[in-house]
C-alpha cells in the first residue's frame, strides 16, 4: 500500500500511509476531540461537569447544526 | 509534507472561520436572538400557568451572558471548528492526494475534498436532522437526538468513502465519467434508505414562526459552505504550492 498504483500520472505521487498514520491518529484525535467540545460536551455527554462549556459555545452550536438541549 | 499540509489546513480553517463567524453574526445572531425571545415568552408563559397552580417557580440563573454568547462565544466556537475542521482537511487531503485516479491536481483533489465532504457530513444529515435555533428541541430527548444525528452523520461518511472505493473497481470497466455517476446513485441510494429507516424527530413547536426557522437554516446553510468554500479553493491553492513549488499549473 505505500507506494501507490497511480504515479505515473500524479505530477508528485501520493504521500505513503506509514508516513501519514502518526499524524491522523494523533493530529486527527486531538482536532475530533475539539470538534466534540464544541458539538457535544455538557449536551448529550459530558466530560466536564457544570454547564458553562454548553453555555459559552451555545450560539455557535445551535449555528453549526449540533442538536443542542 | 504531512505536517506541512495539516499545518496550511489549520490556517486555512482560520481564515474560512474568520468569514463564517462575519457571515454568521450579520445572518445567524438575529435568528438567535428571536428565537430566546421566543423561548423566554414560553418559559414566562409557563411559569406563570405553574404560579397558578400554586406551584413555586425557581428563576433559572444565567451562567454566560446573551452578549458573550452571541460575541466571544460564538467566536470561540466558530473559530475552534474551523480551525478543527481545517486540519482534518488537510489530513484526509494528504491521504486523498495521488489516490483518486482522474484527479491530478492539488487544487482539483481540494475542491473535490471540500464539495464532497460539506455534502456527506453537513448537507446530506442536516436534511435528515436540520439545525435548529434555541427553544426547539426538547431537553429530555437531547441524547437520543444528538445521537441520531452523528449516527446519520457516520452513515452519511462511510458511504461516501464506500463510494470511492467502488469508483475504484468500476472505472476500469465503465470509464471515470460513468462510474462517478454510479457511485454516486450509490452514494444517494444508501443515504436515503438511512433517512427513511432512521426515527424522524420534529420538535418544533406549534406557535414557533416558520420564517424565523428558515431564516436559522438557511444562516446555517450559508455558514457552511462558507466553510467548506474556503477551505476547498484557499487550501488546494496553497497544498499545490506546498507540493509542487508552484510548477504545475492546469
Amino acid at each position: 500500500m505505500t507506494s501507490t498504483t497511480f504515479a505515473p500520472a500524479f505530477p508528485v505521487p501520493a504521500i505513503p500511509l506509514r508516513e501519514l498514520l502518526p499524524w491522523a491518529i494523533f493530529a486527527g484525535l486531538i482536532l475530533l476531540l475539539a470538534i466534540y467540545f464544541v458539538g457535544a460536551e455538557e449536551g448529550a455527554t459530558s466530560l466536564i461537569s457544570g454547564m458553562y462549556v454548553h453555555e459559552f459555545v451555545h450560539d455557535g452550536r445551535h449555528l453549526l447544526g449540533f442538536p443542542c438541549h | 509534507m504531512v505536517r506541512t499540509l495539516l499545518v496550511r489546513g489549520m490556517l486555512v480553517g482560520i481564515l474560512a472561520g474568520l468569514l463564517t463567524f462575519g457571515f454568521l453574526k450579520v445572518y445567524g445572531e438575529p435568528q438567535v436572538d428571536i428565537a430566546i425571545a421566543f423561548e423566554t415568552q414560553m418559559d414566562l408563559a409557563k411559569a406563570a400557568a405553574a404560579r397558578a397552580r400554586g406551584v413555586a417557580v425557581q428563576e433559572q440563573p444565567e451562567l454566560v451572558s446573551r452578549q458573550v454568547q452571541a460575541g466571544i462565544g460564538l467566536f470561540t466556537a466558530v473559530m475552534v471548528y474551523c480551525t478543527a475542521f481545517g486540519g482534518l482537511f488537510g489530513l484526509t487531503f494528504a491521504f486523498a492526494y495521488g489516490r483518486v485516479p482522474g484527479l491530478l491536481t492539488p487544487r482539483a483533489v481540494s475542491l473535490m475534498l471540500a464539495a464532497l465532504g460539506f455534502v456527506a457530513i453537513y448537507l446530506v444529515p442536516n436534511l435528515k436532522y436540520p439545525a435548529n435555533p434555541p427553544s426547539i428541541g426538547d431537553p429530555a430527548t437531547i441524547k437520543m437526538r444528538t445521537a441520531l444525528y452523528f449516527i446519520m452523520i457516520a452513515i452519511s461518511i462511510a458511504a461516501m468513502i464506500g463510494a470511492f472505493a467502488l469508483r475504484r473497481l468500476l472505472i476500469v470497466r465503465f470509464g471515470d465519467w460513468n462510474a462517478n455517476f454510479i457511485v454516486a446513485a450509490y452514494y444517494l441510494v444508501i443515504v436515503v434508505i438511512a433517512g427513511f429507516l432512521l426515527p424522524v424527530v420534529n420538535e418544533v413547536p406549534q406557535q414557533f414562526p416558520a420564517v424565523v426557522l428558515w431564516k436559522f437554516r438557511m444562516a446555517s446553510l450559508g455558514a457552511q459552505f462558507i466553510m467548506w468554500t474556503t477551505l476547498g479553493v484557499v487550501f488546494g491553492a496553497s497544498a499545490e504550492r506546498a507540493l509542487t513549488g508552484g510548477r504545475v499549473h492546469a
